[in-house]
């Protein structure tokens, strides 16, 4: 058994499309235009950064490709999901099934270990006992956090606590990964060693990785794709083609998208 | 999510705030062990009622009297029914008419009347009845001191223990520990008593008139008598402790005869005078007959015949049926009053969830975040309710029962020191058990209902922000 997704969306399908997508509310008197009027496309197993200064909208705009917000106009369509069309129950399915999640600040639940960690969306899922404990193990074997599967968060370093969000992420194979701000509170070093995870799964599991960040020189180094945000609004898109290693050289369907 | 993964992680999450959880609990504890208290004491003190009744050996009697023999407690009926003249009489025929009755194993006449019986050459005034040899399976003389009648001939009495203590002048002041039977058996037993007593006798042939020959046979003749003054031994065969003749109110006898023996004395009663006009020749006019019913349930079915046939009923049926009444009221009484103590706890459950709800509304989002349902949050904090409200209960009801046993045995030291024998005022049925843990976990789950649906509403977007 393997971590790999078990259906990926065929290499150059568009898997996120939004159109005209807008997130408005209201803070006392004022609107505020979290998110107005972004129109963009990801096809499946690309890498892109969502750039722009802190307010620019760019978490938003992944909390909406994530599902756990919900578009005031214009829509997002994921894999021919209308993502506002879905009930609430079907976007928790959503998120369950099709998204891996991780975030600059770990959200690890701190009263489980990393093996509870990360066999918490299984049993959302209803996985049963033993093949959850197997998963979480093979996600943690990945990560190398195998050894350090009985400890809770708190007993981790920062970059160990990523890892296992990214297990936990990784475990019931989703198509999409939606980072926000991975290495926000990682050192540099960390920060890389994160980053090629996620540079990993996106070439050996064919993930489609949405990342959010601030830092332009992380961007520039591991993603195909930048999207410029500001004030709400889509501001500069262009593909990355001076990355070092650049994708075009791993076809990843070549390799079967093993683990 | 399963059941099995929910109430894994409900209780690590009460758990991870053991105290507050725990006091929690024990709020629903308490309130549970209050409403198990009070609703076993409701069923204990039931329960003890009904065995006394049942010890009365009455439940299964009905007693049958003459409609014209109004006993002056002005019951609705019996100022309904027909007039005096209209009545009728209450004679042997009516009697056997009434043995033959559907349901009614035997019906005997109640000989009961006052007399003079002698003890040590010391006069007592007492009330006498008489008893059929069924009554010697009577609850009432269970544990009695002696023996019951050996045959329905035998000359000898039977004396209930306040008549005992009379006997030997050991008649405790009100309120002083009584004597003990036992004691009042030994000196007593196998003592012989006379009995001094009217006896009625037909009137010799000669007295009557020619227009009324048949009257002779056993002086039981209702036209016409005399009245001689006897005397008879009789051998104390056995002292009862309790009262077999509880229903009968002022009219209870304390010293017990053989029914053929007593039949055979031919008493006067105090019948015989009002009934001399009415009497058909021959046949023994009673005032008033014990009917036993084979089966208690059938008690008001004979009744209703027996009310059919023209005659005034009563039975501990109508005690029982106004005593049932009493302890429904008295049940929801102590019900409520149990309840309000799980009332409170389980707002205690509400205060609990909601601030957890607070501290734990990262987690929640998260939760959300990474494919929680909104029915995955709403069933562990159901979850948690639940959880709370079992261990409540369980602990509860053992609680409860512990209270109970205290009380019960504090109540029975006092008894004791009083002389009355122990009681169980205190009852924890099984039906008690389940119904109170069930009562609980269905109270917590209602009390969990404001809470899940709140944390199931979060936005997870915003309670991810929240630190």
């Amino acid at each position: 058994m393997t971590t790999a997704p078990a259906v990926y969306a065929a290499r150059g399908t568009i898997e996120i499309r939004s159109e005209n997508l807008c997130r408005h509310y209201r803070m006392g008197e004022t609107l505020i235009r979290a998110v107005d009027g972004v129109s963009l496309e990801v096809p499946a197993g690309e890498f892109v950064a969502l750039l722009g200064s802190s307010g620019s909208g760019k978490s938003s705009v992944l909390n909406l490709i994530a599902g756990l917000d919900r578009p005031t106009s214009g829509s997002v369509i994921v894999q021919d999901r209308d993502l506002a069309k879905l009930s609430r129950e079907e976007l928790a399915k959503y998120r369950l099934h099709v998204v891996g999640m991780v975030f600059q600040s770990f959200n690890l639940i701190p009263s489980m270990t990393l093996a509870e960690n990360v066999e918490l969306p299984l049993r959302f899922a209803e996985v049963d006992r033993s093949q959850r404990q197997n998963l979480s193990r093979e996600a943690l074997e990945r990560v190398g956090l195998r050894a350090r599967m009985n400890h809770r968060p708190s007993e981790l370093s920062g970059g160990e606590q990523q890892r296992a969000a990214l297990a936990r992420a990784l475990i019931n194979r989703p198509h999409l990964l939606l980072a926000d701000e991975p290495t926000g509170n990682l050192d540099s070093h960390t920060g890389t060693e994160i980053m090629e995870m996620v540079r990993e799964f996106n070439r050996e599991l064919g993930m489609t990785v949405v990342m959010v960040t601030h830092e332009r020189a992380l961007a520039e180094r591991y993603a195909q794709r930048m999207i410029f945000l500001a004030d709400g609004k889509l501001i500069d898109d262009r593909q990355n083609n001076d990355r070092p290693n650049s994708p075009a050289a791993v076809d990843v369907r070549a390799h079967g998208g093993q683990s | 999510m399963k059941i099995s993964d929910l109430t894994e992680l409900a209780l690590r999450n009460l758990r991870e705030s053991v105290l507050r959880n725990s006091l929690t609990t024990i709020g629903i504890s308490v309130g549970v062990a209050s409403l198990v208290a009070m609703l076993s004491l409701g069923t204990g003190l039931q329960q003890l009622f009904s065995r006394r009744l049942a010890k009365s050996g009455l439940f299964d009697t009905v007693l049958v009297s003459s409609r014209r023999e109004l006993r002056g407690m002005g019951r609705e009926e019996e100022r309904k029914g027909p007039t005096p003249g209209e009545s009728r009489l209450l004679d042997e025929t009516a009697r056997q008419e009434m043995e033959r009755l559907p349901n009614v194993s035997e019906a005997f006449p109640d000989i009961r009347f006052v007399t003079e019986l002698r003890y040590e050459d010391k006069p007592h005034l007492t009330m006498i009845s008489a008893l059929p040899q069924s009554a010697r399976s009577n609850d009432a003389f269970d544990g009695m001191q002696g023996r019951f009648f050996s045959s329905d001939t035998e000359a000898g009495v039977i004396l209930q223990k306040s008549f005992a203590e009379e006997l030997l002048g050991k008649t405790p002041p009100l309120g002083a520990a009584e004597p003990n039977i036992a004691e009042l058996a030994k000196p007593l037993l196998g003592k012989e008593l006379t009995m001094r007593y009217a006896q009625r006798q037909a009137a010799s042939v000669s007295q009557s008139s020619a227009n009324e020959p048949a009257s002779t046979d056993n002086g039981n003749s209702g036209a016409a008598y005399s009245v001689v003054s006897r005397e008879q031994k009789l051998r104390i065969v056995g002292i009862s402790d309790l009262d077999p003749e509880s229903m009968r109110g002022p009219m209870r006898a304390k010293v017990f005869l053989p029914l053929r023996l007593a039949e055979s004395l031919h008493v006067m009663q105090p019948t015989d005078l009002r009934e001399i006009s009415r009497a058909s020749p021959g046949q023994p006019v009673y005032s008033s007959v014990s009917v036993r019913v084979k089966n208690p349930a059938q008690v008001q079915g004979v009744e209703d015949a027996i009310k059919k046939m023209g005659f005034t009923t009563f039975s501990i049926l109508d005690a029982s049926n106004s005593l049932r009444q009493v302890f429904k009221v008295l049940y929801a009484f102590l019900g409520i009053f149990g309840s309000l103590a799980l009332t409170v706890a389980s707002i205690g459950i509400v205060n609990t969830l909601v601030m957890a709800i607070l501290e734990r509304r990262r987690e929640i989002g998260i939760m959300k975040a990474i494919g929680a349902s909104d029915g995955d949050v709403k069933k562990l904090f159901f979850a948690e309710a639940g959880a709370m409200g079992i261990l409540g209960g369980i602990v509860g009801v053992a609680l409860g029962w512990a209270i109970g046993q205290v009380i019960n045995f504090g109540i029975n030291i006092y008894l004791k020191s009083q002389s009355v024998p122990p009681e169980h005022f205190w009852a924890v049925p099984l039906w008690l058990v389940v119904f109170s843990i069930i009562f609980a976990f269905l109270v917590s789950l209602v009390s969990g209902l404001y809470p899940a649906a709140r944390a199931a509403k979060l936005d997870p977007v915003q309670a991810l922000r929240y630190e």
